[in-house]
């Protein structure tokens, strides 16, 4: 891949929302090609969305509940766990899952708005998909950091305003 | 107390000095609220967390006390492998290693420890301010070369040479440049060395911006062929690494210049702090990574900052290193210093006058790009507006 469209890929997983001539200019081509680069990166689904990272913690009414599940299961023949990993993830109530090594195979991360909610998915559609074994529900408590960003308050720049 | 009195209690070594001409535009910038300031040298980053956690750790183990006066010798070892690996020169780290507080320190210690008084050393401007301060406390005359923005801001060693008298003991080189972010490359620098021999004159080179050129890679002054013995390498962990606030900066130097210069930091520094010592340890082993990144995000910061500048009609060259730009601002028909101060109460945006820089300096203003990108965005802006009146 062609380094122009690599910085562009860092440049928006930090900040999606830079504009066009923006980005044009700091990756040094015109805007043209810029939005040819970024259409290719989304036709080949290197750029799969865009999101904003949000501190829901802080939005009242807003806040939900996040568990991560470990789940174990029994691989089936020719396909793996790829396709009981399909019929897990295509809930809407799952936000990632991700085939592991180790103690278990499968971590399914679960949103819903209360616990009770989260629990009546596990054990009404999780639990009862034909090759899982079993599982163990993990609730978040507080959200530190998340793809990268801290939450809380950002560092603010202690630097003087004007130095050597 | 009248200022006579006052006067008589001073050396005049010191009252011959200006005050930094970046302290009044502090002074104004600092009373003012809602400014994006451009006027900071230093890396809009904080430390990365693995080179503060090991200081923290080095505190939490007890490493309290004073180290050695030339500094930790796994930090010597570590800094001699890196100028190895980096630049392709060698230096013994327990004779040709010095760890100073910050390349400030360096920077006096060297002029302190080769200037007998009345010695020039040529300074090539705009230049860092504190070099030709430091070359008179140290009883030296400087003496200034201008470069300009026709040769972006490169010097030739026909310049150099035009200033060169039998007094003449050094010269004092900065690429890539604090303010302009000029860079030299080999073959340029090269001429410069041969007119070093020619005229048996030591160089210092203040390479604390090495790390971030953005076109060309750096070249180490000393690793240019019979200029090991007469360079005194400056350079530290501010810029880099951004460790500003640790005042951590080193020396590599041939053994007899290194040794004078440790006699002066053991009498006046005794060392530099333990604590940045094992942090600047740190940030050679594992922070490359780091330094990558942030240099890539001043590059893309750099590329947005001068194309807007051409866009607005401010006349900038592309600066190869460092992250400053140093556009000219001649065509208002202001002064550097009008022009800032103008801007500044006007748009709120602080610059530094690029005359504070010494000669070639006027007519311009030092920006630095070391800011997050929404800051440069409506930096652009205001300016752009500013310009407009002219």
């Amino acid at each position: 891949m062609e380094s122009k469209a690599i910085d562009i890929l860092h440049i928006i997983e930090e900040n999606g929302r830079v504009s066009i001539p923006t980005l044009a200019k700091m990756v040094d081509a015109s805007e043209e090609e810029v939005k040819g680069l970024l259409k290719k990166l989304e036709d080949d689904h290197i750029i799969l969305s865009y999101s904003a990272v949000i501190d829901w913690s802080k939005v009242d009414q807003n806040e939900g509940v996040t568990a991560m599940i470990d789940v174990k299961v029994t691989p089936q023949r020719g396909v793996g766990f790829d396709q009981v990993a399909e019929r897990i993830y295509r809930f809407p109530e799952v936000k990632a899952l991700y085939l592991m090594s180790g103690a278990y195979d499968l971590s399914v991360v679960i949103e819903g708005k209360t616990m009770s909610e989260i629990a009546r998915f596990v054990s009404e559609k999780l639990s009862t998909v034909d090759s899982v074994l079993s599982t163990t529900t993990h609730f978040q408590l507080k959200k530190y950091k998340h793809d990268g960003v801290v939450f809380g308050e950002g560092e603010e720049d202690r630097r003087i305003v004007v130095a050597p | 107390m009248t200022t006579k009195q006052v006067n008589k209690r001073l050396s005049k070594k010191v009252q011959s000095i200006q005050p930094s001409g970046i302290r009044r535009f502090f002074d104004l910038a600092s009373s003012m609220d809602n400014i994006i300031s451009l006027g900071v040298g230093e890396p809009d980053f904080v430390t990365p967390w693995n080179v503060r956690e090991a200081s923290i750790s080095s505190m939490e183990r007890g490493f309290t006390a004073y180290s050695a006066n030339a500094g930790i010798i796994e930090l010597r070892e570590a800094i001699s492998n890196y100028m190895t690996s980096r630049f392709s020169v060698d230096y013994d780290p327990e004779s040709e290693i010095l760890v100073t507080v910050g390349a400030s320190e360096a920077i006096d210690v060297g002029m302190r420890a080769i200037v007998d008084e009345g010695d020039e050393v040529i300074v090539v401007e705009p230049s860092f301010v504190s070099y030709a301060p430091l070359v008179s406390m140290a009883g030296g005359v400087p003496v200034a070369v201008g470069t300009n923005i026709d040769t972006d801001f490169k010097v030739t060693a026909a310049q150099i040479e035009a200033a060169i008298t039998d007094r003449t003991k050094a010269m004092m080189l900065c690429f890539p440049n604090n303010p302009t972010g000029s860079t030299m490359n080999q073959e340029e620098l090269k001429e410069i060395a041969e007119l070093a021999e020619r005229h048996d004159l030591l160089v210092f080179s203040d390479e604390i911006y090495a790390e971030l050129t953005y076109d060309e890679e750096h070249v180490a002054f000393s690793s240019l062929e019979g200029m090991k013995e007469r360079t005194v390498i400056i350079s530290g962990f501010s810029k880099a690494f951004a460790m500003t606030g640790w005042r951590l900066g080193f020396v590599c130097a041939p053994k007899d210049l290194l040794s004078a210069m440790l006699k002066i930091h053991q009498y006046s520094l005794m060392c530099a702090p333990t604590m940045a010592q094992y942090g600047a340890l740190e940030a050679l082993k594992t922070g490359m990574d780091d330094v990558y990144r942030m240099k890539q995000s001043y590059k893309q910061r750099r590329n947005y900052f001068v194309k807007s500048f051409s866009e607005i009609g401010l006349e900038c060259h592309t600066p190869g290193g460092a992250f400053y730009a140093f556009p000219s601002i001649e065509k208002t028909g202001l002064t550097s210093e009008q022009f800032a101060e103008k801007l500044l109460l006007e748009e709120r945006v602080a610059v530094v006058p690029g005359h504070v820089f010494g000669e070639g300096g006027e007519g311009h203003i030092r920006c630095s790009y070391a800011t997050s990108m929404e800051n440069l965005e409506q930096s652009v802006e205001r300016i752009g507006r500013f310009l407009k009146q002219f």
